[in-house]
């Protein structure tokens, strides 16, 4: 702001193309005609916006193709010509996959799981998160390491040793098969460990001599400080186990734990599709995410995602 | 417990303050490692089962021709042997380079130019355009694979009606292979670009803004600014963004199960779902194993080049 304040005439954004370097004289400082006393730095500039919005459509052309086809009869969604809006609106495609695919189940499977384990997931994120920053010890150290090399080492790379592990310890076709191991993540470990090194050491040393207990000072004290990443993490997490695949699939056997994509890739995957319940039952399994995502969006949008991953 | 009794028993006629003051001081030292211990105490033992465990498990059975029951049985390297030997194994392989080294340039360039479109102050209703663009991230791979299933299908697609209301002749978008990667890559970039996006916000509104406005007074035009000051200032997150794209990339799966199912035939059947194929549905748990351990492999190796290059470059 302040720098705004400096050098009004000059200030041209980055992305702001020739149209306004062209009038900007370069190295001049004499106040250039404008609106009354608007911030020049505001100017909106039509073809950058014009792109903006062009790419926006682009981004949002599948997905809205997606939710109108849905609401499409079966026989209108193959005859030409294809319409964009649907010539008749019925919810028939969503009442089928609600009924026929006994899509209740997996959806109540899929919730437990990505609330269970999102709780999970945070609570022990923020202790190991607060450990590793504020105690300085070779075990912490070396467990830092340790969860660092999760990264590079996906469940991918080691499914059927993993599906060993979960059978010999009997999770195996169990909700809890998929909870236990998801709760360990890096990402979360690591927004907790960067947001607590930000958290000044003076008030750790206050309470302390206050006689604070040290998990006292963790309960009491910082996790109630760390309630921005506590959400944050929450949504990521509950995205994570809601859209998760590949865990339930090598866990899951009997089709009564299925979660919703397991479900959702059974019916994609038959030979011969039934895309009026594939639409209706893609477009449902949506609809919890995207309602977490608006009522939280803030603390997913303005997060600074990068925390956890910078290290 | 023993380093207090000691200096008690050297020094019984040491004035009071020196032993309480160690024994407290050991209480505090016993208590900064035990409070530790216990906030890290059920992560460390998820690592162990769900990692260590696996990860050495997977190294021995990649050693044996195990198929999922029964005692192990070791046959030295006869896997790896069979496996480079294994022209399915080198298609799925090479089908995952080529699907890397497209999908995550158009991610990077995607979220890049998204990021730098929506923190310009001159584009109007960028919050809506950002929640917009955002809006992929909820869906999961399995939907965005149907999503653009639907979109492209041969017969029936919304991409095939149009080109061929403009007179085209429809594209066989999955009969074709080359033509089926494509759309796979264009949902990858789709699905990707949100998050990288956000990386990538957060990166350009850190660049001090005088820095930008200096290179303006010394007449840099906005692509040399972008180049010499923009681009340098955001290379800590560039190189993470494409780690990160890379290694997901390798090890796509469900998006490809839902979109082609590695179809036409196995032609597009990425490293991973081969080592599903193999490992689960074959059973050939040994044999896939033995691809994990070199997947693994690849996966390091191009972690440590990329980390190689970023610190040359840094």
């Amino acid at each position: 702001m302040a720098t705004a304040a400096n050098l009004p005439p000059a200030v041209a954004e980055e992305p702001a193309l020739g149209v306004e370097r062209a009038s900007a004289t370069h190295g001049s400082r004499k106040t250039r005609h404008r609106p009354g006393n608007t911030e020049l730095r505001a100017k909106a500039s039509l073809p950058l916006t014009v792109l903006m919005w062009l790419i926006a459509a682009l981004y949002a052309l599948p997905l809205l193709w997606f939710l109108l086809s849905s609401f499409k009869p079966g026989s209108e969604l193959f005859s030409y010509p294809l319409s964009m809006i649907p010539r008749e609106w019925t919810f028939q495609g969503f009442v089928d996959a609600w009924e026929r695919v006994d899509f209740a189940q997996y959806f109540l499977n899929t919730a437990t799981v990505s609330i269970v384990t999102t709780v999970l997931t945070v609570f022990f994120s923020a202790c190991t998160g607060y450990a590793l920053a504020k105690y300085n010890n070779r075990g912490t150290r070396l467990f830092f390491v340790c969860i660092l090399a999760t990264t590079m080492l996906p469940t991918e790379v080691i499914l059927n040793p993993t599906f060993s592990v979960i059978r010999d310890l009997g999770l195996y076709n169990s909700l809890a098969g998929i909870i236990v191991p998801s709760v360990l993540t890096a990402t979360g470990v690591f927004m907790f460990r960067q947001f607590f090194l930000t958290v000044p050491d003076d008030l750790l040393h206050s309470a302390r001599i206050d006689g604070a207990g040290e998990l006292a000072i963790f309960f009491r004290i910082m996790l109630p400080l760390s309630k921005p990443i506590l959400f944050t993490l929450a949504i990521f997490s509950f995205q994570w186990r809601w859209n998760d695949y590949i865990w339930p699939l090598i866990v899951l056997n009997d089709p009564k734990w299925y979660t919703l994509q397991v479900a959702l890739r059974s019916i994609v995957g038959a030979e011969n599709i039934d895309w009026p319940v594939l639409l209706g039952a893609s477009v449902i399994s949506l609809l919890p995410l995207v309602l977490v995502f608006f009522v939280f969006q803030k603390y997913v949008l303005n997060a600074d995602v990068s925390a956890g991953l910078k290290d | 417990m023993a380093q207090p009794t000691i200096s008690t028993a050297a020094a019984p006629d040491a004035p009071a303050p020196a032993p309480v003051r160690s024994k407290s001081a050991q209480k505090r030292r016993n208590r900064y490692v035990v409070a530790p211990l216990v906030l890290i105490g059920v992560n460390v033992v998820l690592f162990l089962v769900f990692f260590v465990w696996p990860g050495a498990l997977g190294l021995l059975y990649s050693f044996t021709d195990y198929r999922g029951i029964g005692k192990l049985h070791f046959i030295g390297l006869a896997n790896f042997q069979k496996l480079f030997a294994d022209a399915g194994f080198y298609a799925a392989l090479g089908r995952t380079f080529v699907y890397t080294v497209l999908s995550v340039p158009l991610v990077y360039l995607c979220s890049l130019g998204v990021a730098a479109l929506l923190v310009s102050k001159a584009v109007r209703g960028r919050t809506a355009a950002k929640m917009v663009i955002f809006l992929p991230w909820l869906i999961s791979p399995i939907v965005v694979g149907v999503i653009w299933k639907w979109l492209f299908g041969q017969d029936f697609g919304f991409v095939n009606f149009v080109i061929s209301t403009f007179g085209g002749n429809p594209l066989p978008w999955s009969s074709d292979g080359n033509l089926a990667l494509a759309v796979v890559i264009f949902a990858s970039a789709w699905g990707g670009t949100a998050f990288n996006m956000l990386l990538f916000i957060a990166a350009l509104k850190n660049i001090p803004e005088s820095l930008l406005e200096a290179a303006e007074l010394d007449g840099a035009n906005a692509w040399q600014r972008f180049r010499n000051v923009t681009l340098p200032g955001i290379a800590p997150t560039s190189f993470m963004v494409i780690l990160l794209s890379t290694i997901h990339a390798m090890k796509e799966f469900a998006m490809i199960q839902a979109l082609t199912g590695g179809g036409p035939g196995t032609q597009n059947t990425l490293i991973v779902q081969y080592i599903y194929k193999t490992g689960f549905e074959q059973s050939k748990v040994g044999y896939a194993s033995a691809a994990s351990m070199v997947l693994m492999v690849v996966l390091l190796a191009i972690a440590l080049i990329q980390l190689r290059f970023n610190r040359k470059k840094g």
